[in-house]
């Protein structure tokens, strides 16, 4: 029992720098990206003593912006309940990286004669303890907003309840079609599934369109569509912001959070930016497989061999799945800054008329399909 | 007796189940009694996690913690419910006190009854408590129960939105 707690705890802390470093690394993207779609300058200050030859700003987003804002009064309204205002902003990051413990983010390797999963945790329900914890992260929002004693902050928490049960529906029923797919709710074993040709994946007997990799995203497209809207939503970004509107509702939901509670609540949004990403990138993007690369290095389907040693393939699988992952956020950043906030009640037509039946009518046509293959 | 990690699990969260089911019914704010709840319904994940029934456990945290004890908190909230202003009467207390030991006696003699000593179980199927078992039982097994269950849900919430909508249109 002993060496499988030991390997456990090292893959979790690990996970949990790689999850932590990609996080703040966002803060500084969407600073700088946010003014490169705005054509301004940007974060600009603070280089390293004038040493590096351009400032861009890494500094000041990175270190001078928590240093400010974690010294900064932690102030609570009068009237305010304050056991669950301190609760709260936990309730709403720990859900988040929890989730972390199921995404797989390599093949497995071998370790002194013992063959490691690169995942944290290998359930097999993954899909359903994903969708779960995520469901908690609700009560950060819910919470946040009735123990702050402020109309605007209420507002803010009943519109974060409602949004995020709304998206959860779509997102439940998107993951079941996949779910249905694969036939696993274990995303190991979906990401190991992409490996295939799409021909052979599919079934067709010869090798037929094994040219194509067998993504998700080739077989599931409207899921995917589905899954990305409903996850961005439940992000709590724009143009899903309506809890936090800040024309609106001044901050939403943590209007009354000042100083390092208020950064950890922005810190969850951009957590919940990287997990959206990680789960888009295995379902739909081979999660860690580069297109015929298998464990002894590239086979392609119209000849030819690259052979490569274990440890490089391995390396590369990692590589390719942080470097998707990173791709779909800064897709989601350019989302953000792109389109204007929705109405309320196009927010809600949006979940329930045309994601929730989209969804439902995904589910049953792959069930036929699925039936009519058999 | 030694315990192993199992019991010793076992029994903490079982007292924090407890723990917090009297916090539900005696808290005096409904908030915080909602809080308890969600509290209790992990717990309850839990123990079904001990007995190998992890899609249920998961099951439970997403339908009851995520979603029903959510809009719970959402109605509570909209109604902006404070402390109940008029507390029931000692009356009402002692007749809720005696039904719930009457329910509690009740089900511990049942449960005393029917109880199996673990020996007599014997080895539990591997795949017991997986997805495709949990299937198997509901949509093979108890196909007809589980639809005229879905069907009695169905009626219900219809039957909810028309009372519900009476008198507005």
């Amino acid at each position: 029992m002993g060496p499988e707690i030991g390997i456990a705890a090292i893959k979790a802390l690990v996970v949990l720098l790689i999850v932590l470093h990609l996080t703040v690394f966002l803060l500084w993207v969407e600073r700088k990206g946010s003014a490169l779609i705005q054509n301004r300058i940007g974060a600009n200050r603070a280089s390293i003593f004038g040493v590096l030859p351009w400032n861009t700003g890494i500094v000041n987003t990175l270190m001078a912006d928590p240093v400010k804002m974690f010294t900064k009064e932690d102030f609570v309204p009068e009237g305010a309940d304050r056991l669950l205002h301190f609760v709260a902003p936990f309730l709403s990051v720990f859900p988040i990286f929890v989730t972390f413990a199921c995404v797989p983010f390599g093949d497995e390797i071998q370790i002194g004669g013992r063959s490691v999963s690169l995942q944290v945790a290998d359930l097999n329900v993954g899909i359903l303890y994903i969708l779960a914890v995520v469901s908690i992260a609700v009560y950060g929002v819910v919470l946040a907003g009735w123990a702050s004693n402020n109309r605007w902050a209420m507002l803010g928490g009943l519109r974060g309840s409602a949004q995020m049960i709304s998206y959860e529906l779509a997102m439940g029923l998107g993951l079941v079609s996949m779910v249905m797919a694969y036939g696993t709710l274990d995303l190991q074993a979906m990401a190991r599934a992409q490996g295939a040709g799409l021909g052979t994946f599919l079934g067709f007997g010869r090798p037929v369109l094994d040219w194509l990799p067998a993504w998700g995203i080739f077989f599931q497209p409207l899921a995917f569509l589905i899954l990305f809207a409903a996850g961005i939503a439940e992000s709590k970004r724009i143009p899903f912001d309506l809890p936090e509107s800040e024309s609106e509702l001044i901050s939403g939901y943590y209007t009354e959070y000042s100083g390092g509670k208020q950064a950890t609540f922005m810190f969850s949004d951009f957590a919940e930016v990287v997990l959206v990403s990680a789960l888009i990138t295995t379902m739909f993007f081979g999660g860690w497989q580069i297109p015929f690369l298998g464990r002894e290095g590239f086979a392609f389907p119209w000849g030819g061999h690259v052979a490569m040693p274990r440890l490089l393939v391995v390396v590369a699988q990692v590589g390719a799945f942080l470097a998707k992952v990173f791709f779909f956020c800064w897709f989601q950043i350019l989302i953000r800054w792109t389109l204007p906030r929705f109405r309320y009640d196009q927010l809600m037509r949006l979940g329930w008329k045309v994601l929730l039946p989209l969804a439902l009518a995904n589910v049953l046509v792959t069930s036929v399909v699925i039936l009519l293959a058999q | 007796m030694i315990m192993g990690i199992g019991e010793i699990i076992f029994f903490i969260v079982g007292a924090v189940a407890i723990a917090s089911a009297f916090g539900v019914i005696l808290h005096p704010h409904p908030v915080y009694s909602a809080l308890f709840l969600v509290v209790a319904l992990f717990q309850i994940a839990v123990l079904f996690i001990l007995l190998d029934a992890e899609m249920v456990a998961f099951l439970q945290v997403l339908v009851y913690a995520g979603a029903i004890m959510v809009l719970f908190l959402f109605v509570i909230m909209l109604l902006n419910l404070g402390r109940d202003p008029e507390a029931a009467p000692a009356s009402w207390k002692l007749v809720t006190l005696g039904l719930g030991g009457v329910l509690g006696a009740e089900l511990g003699w049942f449960f005393l009854r029917r109880a199996v000593p673990p020996a007599a179980i014997g080895a539990i199927d591997p795949a017991y408590g997986s997805v495709t078992a949990l299937a198997r039982t509901l949509f093979v097994d108890h196909a007809l129960s589980f639809e005229i269950t879905s069907i009695l849900l169905l009626v219900a919430m219809v039957g909810a939105i028309v009372l519900g909508r009476r008198g507005v249109d």
